[in-house]
């Protein structure tokens, strides 16, 4: 033990830059990372900025959707009340349900974690800020425009989890549906884009000695929260895909009397719905995780066991999604399954609960305004957890399934197990970002409205719904025992309002935007957001020897502020931040960050909103239009990346020289698309999952009588179109490599898109010969579905490489400078792989089957 | 039907010697402190009121979930208490990695491995077919009423109905479910858990009333517009007097008694009543609405949204869309007054 202190404290006196730093140093830097005045501050794409604006939008959304929701309470105050007609008050559930799983909870803990997550990991910004500008303004719009629908009754109205037949086209004629088909499924590319932010940033910007032993829980959290999107998402991506296409072309997925299935949707929404829950509470543990350590005065007890509980949770979140489909007569034997999977996700959850209560007990609690959000966010999903396990048992939760017990579950597990930690963090962590506090008596009332608000809402629930009331009834008959547990939810909905409304108040009072003179550390923690932090992060990048530095490294704040740890100057002349090795965070290089007001990122997200929404009203050409104008955007802003090694390698301090650019799987952006290629391939295989679930269905008739499959000639062509084109891009990179620039690489690169292009073209027309039409049976459309996801990608691809050849004739790509021909030559194996996985399933399994 | 007083509640409870109580005795005492919620319990259409064997169980498992999840919590809640206010020599046994892997990962373990033999074995006789011989009933789930089909049970026909069942105690019920157009979900709390009507799919659902009564249903799965007015009626009796009722259900309607409800069987005819109802004995075949044949024997009307009566009747004829909007029925609002009271008695006649 002391042997180890000794080797600390002599490596502590070892700072990497100890001495003086040259005058001026500073104000450079901050000129640097200055951020644009007035209205172009909206042009700022720095994680600080779009933090801010990232937490209040999805605030507006939930205080929004409250109001939504006490609407309703107020029409179920007393049975048969005609305050709102059935019509309203089916858009009114389907909107809250929505807009707080969508726009608010998960776009909620990705803004707190674009604010948080470069200050605790002491980076200067995210690896991704353009990116992490463009998600968040997609968001804006496209949220924002999906919320206006409920003034023009155009809102959604089929619940938030759309089960066709009912949202099909022959039930909701009208575009209602549509607004939350692309709606909402554009959003998710949003959270998908941060998830992919995340996961590189946890991963590759840490301060230099932050091993993921030493990592932050809440880093830990969010990277299982990301994990969980990039598995999860693509499912209801999917699934909106699919039920669109049956919407829009009558492609039967869904319709039963053509060999669909709408237990297809079930299955491919759950497989998503259920990681979702986790999705929200992980990041919202990750917060108590920080936050309890800090009003104990202690470090967290059991670290490990709380990471492996994250991981646990992340492992067993994806095979729980039948127990929302208890009732819908799936065989026992599989009931019995799930019923025990989910039952066992009781347990990591109780590890986490018992480790904050060990810290409680090892330190001192505050009882802060923040600590109480804690300790109610104990109360309210403990009872959460319990009736949890209660609905895990399938017996039980065949009576509770769908009634107010089930409204009442939901809301102690997610307003537990997210809005009271949301807003502990948010008192927590708000003086990092004001001048003031918040205010600490107000706060107390705050939480107590909202405390005895949510259990006098939601505890007559349970009862209310298991003497028969169903969810989702915009009336009731009185004399049914449900009059008075409904007067009393109403009174209690009013409560939470009230609290939240003194929230606001207290918000709009105490906040004023500094970083320079914030409030700074009022909770004396422990970890490295609570060094002085301005636009770039801190003064210099610390080197990390504990879990909580600031309290084991007692000089650290100063030595920080006085430059004396790792580049404490810019070495470029902009903007950059510390790429570290995602196990043992030793540096790699430094990466070049852009500069702001930066308009590309904005502007495409609006016209990508633009294009999406406007495709919802079939306004076909404006929408093509903004769909290609956000493309170029996109584009245009690509062509500043991947600068190559334009300036000479750099010291950092310490002895420590780092190049300005990396490439291969050092670099911040191969991670990215290697993310990005998981996300597409759980598309894919939710896809292939669909194509075998649809034979089940279909066993006797795939294909369809009558219905010939092409020749296996025409597979074998295509596949080996596709995999030459993968070779002409191997080709093509050992030409790059070579000494001098080849003048073959953008002919070989022009020859594979040809190849590809032709691929795909030769495995449509085979299908399309045989007469097999996508609208006749379930075995047409997702064989035509198959083809067309698979054409999406094959053209991402050919854009991919088009560019790719205008990089190389620009002169922008040679040996060094190959970042973006990487990506590329990723993204096109990938999709050569997924065409030829497609080729297989579609010729050969019905084969396999003794079909054909 | 109407909320009965805590008192009430306790002296029916006690009164009532084929009352059904799964609940062991911690399990009545642990309810005393919510006697609300106790007098709340009972009623028509109440999964804490059980009058069918299947119900029994899953009460009992209601009822031992509540009394276990409210001990867990009344212990995690002592600890927090414990963690933050008692002295630091008397919390610090809760302040280790052992307190964590006992409390957070033994406890739940054993517990939850406990619940799981005990919960999952109660699903395997639940649900069960049970009996080889049990009556089968077809409900088939439309936007938003219920078409009720008893197959032919023995030398018994089958006849249709609609929004009303009703079972003979002591026999096994085998429910067929199916759906007309969008995902619907049958529940009878009293009886047993509900289960999901599909679209291309058929379930089916056992149980055995114990219990003479009335009770109440209603749909679970969101189906659109008037969702929240999809309910039918149950009424379980002893099997002669089943018996009686099926008998009468399988006859034709009777003919007019009066000129005046002669004259309701005309408008009803002339009007196109026809074209989507049956009235059996009569032209009136239509298939898309409900069965008329018997709708004057029935409690309610517009699938349990009103009682029924001429009044009633009348009403919802001339003003359906007002009263249900979305109803697949439009408003019938060009009767006179004096043959809407034909048309209504003629329908409240069809005993």
């Amino acid at each position: 033990m002391s042997a180890a202190l000794d080797r600390m404290e002599a490596e502590d006196s070892a700072l990497p830059n100890p001495g003086s730093r040259p005058a001026g140093e500073e104000d450079r830097l901050r000129e640097i990372w200055k951020a644009p005045k007035g209205w172009r501050i909206l042009g700022a794409i720095n994680n600080t900025y779009i933090g801010v604006f990232y937490i209040g939008t999805a605030l507006l959304f939930f205080v929004l959707a409250g109001i939504l929701a006490l609407i309703m309470r107020t029409q179920l105050a007393q049975p048969e009340l005609d305050l709102v007609g059935h019509g309203l008050y089916n858009q009114l559930f389907t909107m809250h349900g929505t807009v707080m799983m969508f726009l608010f909870a998960v776009p909620a803990v990705e803004a707190v974690s674009v604010y948080l997550l470069p200050n605790m990991q002491a980076a200067r910004d995210l690896p991704f800020p353009r990116l992490g500008a463009y998600a968040f303004w997609a968001y804006f719009f496209g949220g924002l425009t999906f919320f206006c629908t409920i003034f023009v009754g155009l809102a959604p109205n089929t619940g938030w989890f759309m089960y066709p037949p009912l949202s099909s086209s022959q039930y909701s004629p009208a575009e209602n549906a549509d607004f939350w088909l692309l709606g909402i499924g554009f959003i998710e590319i949003s959270a998908i884009a941060g998830a992919i932010e995340i996961i590189v940033g946890v991963l590759k910007t840490r301060a230099p000695g932050m091993s993921l032993d030493k990592l932050p829980i809440y880093s830990w959290a969010m990277l299982c929260l990301a994990v969980m999107i990039i598995i999860a998402f693509p499912a209801v991506i999917l699934a909106t895909t699919l039920l669109e296409m049956e919407r829009a072309f009558n492609w039967p997925f869904f319709i039963a009397e053509r060999g669909g299935d709408p237990l297809l949707w079930q299955h491919l929404f759950w497989f998503f719905g259920h990681p979702e829950v986790y999705i929200i509470f992980l990041p919202a543990a990750g917060m108590v995780s920080m936050i309890v350590p800090a009003m104990a005065g202690t470090p967290l007890v059991g670290y490990r066991l709380v990471v492996l509980a994250l991981i646990a949770t992340t492992v067993l979140s994806f095979g729980l999604w039948v127990h929302h489909m208890y009732t819908t007569g799936i065989p026992k034997l599989s009931t019995g399954f799930f019923a025990a999977a989910s039952t066992a996700v009781a347990v990591p959850s109780g590890i986490q609960v018992f480790a904050w209560i060990a810290t409680i007990a090892s330190g001192r609690m505050k009882l802060t305004t923040p600590a109480l959000f804690v300790l109610g966010f104990l109360f309210i999903f403990t009872l959460g957890g319990l009736t949890g396990v209660m609905v895990a048992m399938a017996p039980f939760d065949w009576q509770a399934h769908d009634t107010y017990f089930i409204v009442a579950h939901l809301h102690y597990v997610l307003i537990g197990g997210m809005v009271f930690p949301l807003f502990a963090a948010i008192y927590y962590w708000f003086p990092t970002a004001s001048k003031h506090a918040l205010s600490e008596p107000v706060g107390k009332w705050v939480f107590g409205l909202m405390f005895v608000g949510v259990n006098v809402t939601f505890f007559p629930q349970h009862v209310a719904g298991l003497i028969g009331m169903p969810r989702r009834v915009y009336t009731y008959h009185a004399g049914l025992g449900w009059d008075v547990y409904n007067l009393v939810s109403t009174i209690g909905s009013y409560m939470i309002a009230a609290g939240v409304g003194l929230f606001v108040i207290d918000v709009a009072r105490r906040f004023r935007f500094s970083f320079d003179d914030n409030a700074g550390d009022v909770w004396k923690a422990g970890t490295l957001e609570w060094l002085n932090n301005t636009s770039y992060g801190t003064r210099s990048i610390p080197h990390v020897r504990s879990r909580e530095p600031l309290w084991d490294q007692p000089n650290l704040g100063e030595d920080v502020d006085k430059g004396r740890y790792y580049l404490p100057a810019s070495v470029t002349g902009g903007r950059e931040t510390i790429v570290t090795s995602p196990i043992e965070a030793r540096p790699q290089y430094i990466l070049q960050v852009p500069g702001e007001p930066c308009w590309p990122p904005i502007l495409s997200a609006f016209f990508t909103a633009a294009f999406f929404m406007l495709l919802t009203v079939k306004f076909v050409m404006l929408s093509a239009i903004c769909g290609v104008l956000a493309i170029g955007l996109i584009l245009y802003w690509m062509w500043a990346t991947d600068p190559g090694q334009n300036h000479p390698p750099a010291q950092i301090g310490g002895g420590i020289t780092l190049p300005v650019y990396a490439t291969g799987s050092v670099s911040h952006s191969w991670w990215a698309v290697s993310i990005l290629l998981v996300v597409i391939g759980m598309i894919f295989t939710c896809l292939l999952f669909s194509y075998f679930f649809l034979w089940l269905v279909n066993t006797t008739a795939w294909p369809p009588q009558g219905v010939t499959l092409p020749s296996t000639i025409w597979s074998l062509a295509a596949g080996g179109l596709y995999v030459g084109s993968s070779a002409l891009i191997a080709l093509a990179s050992r030409r790059l490599a070579g000494a001098g620039r080849a003048p073959s690489v953008p002919w070989l690169i022009g020859l594979a898109v040809v190849l590809l292009a032709a691929g795909w073209v030769l495995d449509l027309t085979a299908q399309w010969r045989t007469g097999l039409g996508p609208e006749d049976s379930a075995y047409g459309a997702t064989v035509y579905a198959i083809l067309s996801i698979h054409g999406v990608v094959a053209a991402t691809a050919v854009l991919m490489g088009l560019y790719t050849m205008a990089r190389w004739w620009s002169g922008r790509l040679d040996a060094v400078r190959r970042s973006t021909f990487d990506n590329t030559m990723l993204f096109w194996y990938y999709t050569s792989g997924q065409g030829v996985a497609g080729l297989v399933v579609v010729y050969g399994f019905p084969h396999l089957i003794g079909a054909a | 039907m109407e909320h009965r007083s805590t008192l009430d509640g306790l002296t029916t409870f006690l009164a009532h010697p084929r009352r059904i109580d799964p609940r062991p005795a911690w399990g009545r005492l642990l309810a005393l402190p919510l006697l609300t919620t106790l007098s709340g319990c009972q009623g028509v259409q109440s999964a804490l009121d059980p009058a069918a064997d299947d119900a029994g169980r899953l009460a009992l498992l209601s009822w031992v979930l509540f009394g276990g999840g409210t001990a867990i919590f009344v212990l995690v809640m002592a600890l927090v208490l414990v963690a933050v206010y008692a002295p630091p020599e008397r919390r610090r046994w809760l302040g280790s990695s052992r307190a964590i892997v006992i409390g957070g990962f033994v406890f739940p373990t054993v517990t939850l491995t406990a619940l799981l033999i005990f919960g999952l074995s109660m699903m395997r006789a639940n649900n069960a077919s049970g009996e080889a011989d049990p009556l089968r009933i077809e409900v088939i789930g439309e936007q938003y009423w219920w078409r009720v089909t008893y197959l032919e049970d023995g030398a018994d026909p089958a006849f249709v109905t609609a929004n009303e069942i009703h079972v003979p105690v002591g026999r096994r019920v085998q429910i067929l479910l199916k759906s007309a157009d969008v995902i619907h979900s049958f529940w009878i709390p009293n009886f047993a858990g509900k289960v999901d009507m599909i679209p291309g799919h058929t379930n089916s659902l056992h149980f055995t009333a114990q219990r003479e009564g009335v009770y109440r249903g209603q749909c679970t799965e969101f189906c659109g517009d008037q969702h929240a007015l999809m309910v039918f009626d149950v009424v379980a009796s002893e099997p002669a007097a089943f018996a009686g009722w099926r008998t009468r259900q399988t006859r034709d309607a009777a003919a007019p008694a009066t000129p005046f409800l002669a004259r309701g069987q005309e408008l009803f005819i002339r009007s196109g009543c026809g074209n989507c109802h049956t009235v059996r004995g009569t032209r009136a075949e239509g298939v898309l609405g409900p069965d008329l044949t018997h709708v004057g024997s029935r409690r309610s009307i517009g699938a349990g949204v009103f009682p029924n009566n001429a009044g009633t009747l009348g009403g919802w004829i001339a003003n359906t869309q007002h009263l249900k909007g979305g109803a697949r029925m439009p408003s019938y609002g060009s009767f006179t007054g004096e043959e809407l009271r034909a048309v209504a008695e003629y329908m409240e006649s069809l005993k």
